[in-house]
């Protein structure tokens, strides 16, 4: 049985939560892209085999979404952690925005 | 109706001792299809059989049929909701019914009816929506209702007591359910016996693209020159298309299902359930298949799990409640991998010389003849075949998706 270390409720089973798909940044100015990049956004998906960063909502209790690294074909999560806005404007996001 | 069975049979002669030969793998073929399973193999068949394209190699990074097309729960159908899947579907249907006869090997196919079980007002209203779109798509489906759900399946509970009860079901006579490795051996036989090479234990490790153009493929027993690469794996398609540069609207989630011991033949319908997100069928070794829907989150792991064994249980006895004392035997996991509108991809990618057939989610297997006939054609042609033309990749840029609800494991 998997189990999820929530950032605020500490270890549960994975029956608790639910999985909200791979980590995507949005893009930072939203009214600059056209229709193919918004359809890239929205439906394209890395889909790896290996460790993805991916968000998880505590459904069955505290109700926070937070970020987890789990290994795709072993399901090993390595951490963790709450989504943070300083975080989400660095690097990565600037590139997705190209 | 295969006649050389017959023909075996009253003669006592063997089948052929070998289907499918060994060969190296060559420098160069003209198509390379990465995915040796029901669809790799029978565009393999088709390319060789109408177009005349017999320098065709198949890569199975294992053995053949050992993905998806060995761990479906063998149902063919063609009850769809969308006319764009009915049609598809039906198609495949089709190819499916004069297999036997093509192919010359035993697929076993059993039209023995399919029943969509309604457990409220909500799925009553789709199923009668299924209904009409099957029927002006000629396909013969209706709704029925207890009494008849009752006369075709006796052990089904279909009185008020359950917690959800049986309101009606969407009734496909021609529904029914095949031994699914003997379509990928019987299109492996007729798709080697035109030239076809096979190569298992043959696993893709790049593709080579030069100015968005397909040159090869790079395996772990070397490397492969050809213009043309169709991608038809099942679980793995988004990262053997990255390794051509192109990304997919996939994800991937493993789908379970399990076999109980053989039992004497009570079931001679297959039966789903939607919003208990059950199907079971009986074999004719007597085992009752069942599946579920997909598994909570997405994952490449295969791995069983007891929640799913628990819930499936659960709800097969309170569909049929003589059940209860009936034992698990196998149990196992095979990989979808999901679209966002329930709909596979097929057809041309941006990367030329580089074709698709993924996001086959849990209705691979309905679909394998027609599949393989329509991208033998795609490549062969230069065009998109119109009955594949709605499950483009280009779609989703074109915000055209094709909404498949009909598809199984979605509750509706």
């Amino acid at each position: 049985m998997l189990i999820l270390n929530c950032p605020n409720c500490g270890e549960r089973n994975v029956s608790e939560f639910r999985n909200g798909g791979e980590y995507r940044p949005r893009p930072a100015c939203p009214r600059e892209k056209d229709d193919l990049q918004w359809a890239e956004y929205v439906y394209l998906r890395s889909n790896v085999s290996g460790v993805q960063k991916e968000w998880w909502y505590h459904r069955a209790g505290c109700g926070l979404w937070f970020l987890a690294e789990r290994h795709t074909k072993t399901n090993e999560i390595t951490a963790t952690y709450r989504w943070r806005p300083a975080a989400a404007s660095s690097e990565e996001e600037r590139k997705a925005d190209g | 109706m295969s006649m050389k069975l017959v023909r075996q049979a009253l003669r006592g002669e063997r089948p052929p001792p070998r289907m499918w030969r060994a060969h190296e793998l060559r420098e160069r073929y003209d198509a390379v299809i990465i995915g040796g399973g029901a669809h790799g193999l029978c565009c393999a068949y088709y390319l060789a059989e109408e177009h005349g394209i017999t320098d065709v190699a198949v890569l199975e990074k294992r053995y053949i049929g050992a993905g998806g097309s060995g761990r479906n729960t063998a149902i063919v159908r063609s009850n769809y909701l969308t006319p764009e899947g009915v049609r598809f579907y039906d198609a495949s249907l089709k190819l499916y019914e004069r297999m036997a006869g093509e192919l010359d090997i035993n697929v076993m196919l059993s039209q023995r009816g399919h029943l969509t079980l309604a457990h409220n007002d909500g799925s009553l209203r789709t199923m009668r929506r299924r209904a009409e779109v099957n029927r002006l798509q000629g396909v013969e489906s209706r709704v029925i209702f207890p009494e008849e759900i009752e006369r075709l399946c006796p052990h089904l509970d279909v009185s008020d007591h359950p917690r959800y009860p049986i309101l009606g079901a969407l009734y496909h006579p021609r529904g029914g359910i095949m031994r699914h490795d003997a379509v990928v051996w019987g299109y492996a036989h007729q798709a080697d016996a035109r030239g076809v090479h096979i190569h298992q234990l043959t696993e893709v490790t790049g593709i080579a693209v030069e100015g968005w153009r397909v040159t090869g493929v790079e395996t772990n027993r070397g490397n492969i020159k050809t213009g043309t690469v169709l991608n038809a794996t099942a679980g793995w398609c988004s990262t053997t298309a990255a390794m051509a540069g192109v990304k997919l609207p996939v994800t991937t989630s493993p789908l379970q299902a399990c076999v109980s011991e053989p039992l004497k033949p009570f079931l001679d319908v297959v039966i789903v359930s939607g919003s208990l997100h059950v199907y079971v069928s009986q074999s004719d070794r007597g085992e009752l298949v069942m599946g579920a829907s997909v598994d909570p989150f997405p994952s490449y792991s295969s791995r069983g799990s007891l929640s799913f064994a628990e819930s499936l249980a659960g709800h097969i006895v309170e569909l049929m409640p003589a059940l209860q004392h009936v034992r698990l035997m196998r149990q196992w996991a095979g990989l979808c991998d999901m679209t966002p509108d329930y709909s596979p991809i097929m057809g041309f990618t941006p990367v030329e010389g580089f074709y698709v057939d993924v996001g086959w989610g849990t209705y691979g297997f309905k679909a394998s003849p027609i599949s393989g006939k329509m991208l033998a054609e795609c490549i062969a042609t230069q065009r998109t075949p119109d009955l594949i033309a709605p499950f483009r990749l280009s779609r989703f840029s074109e915000f055209d998706l094709v909404g498949e609800k009909g598809a199984a494991s979605v509750a509706n």
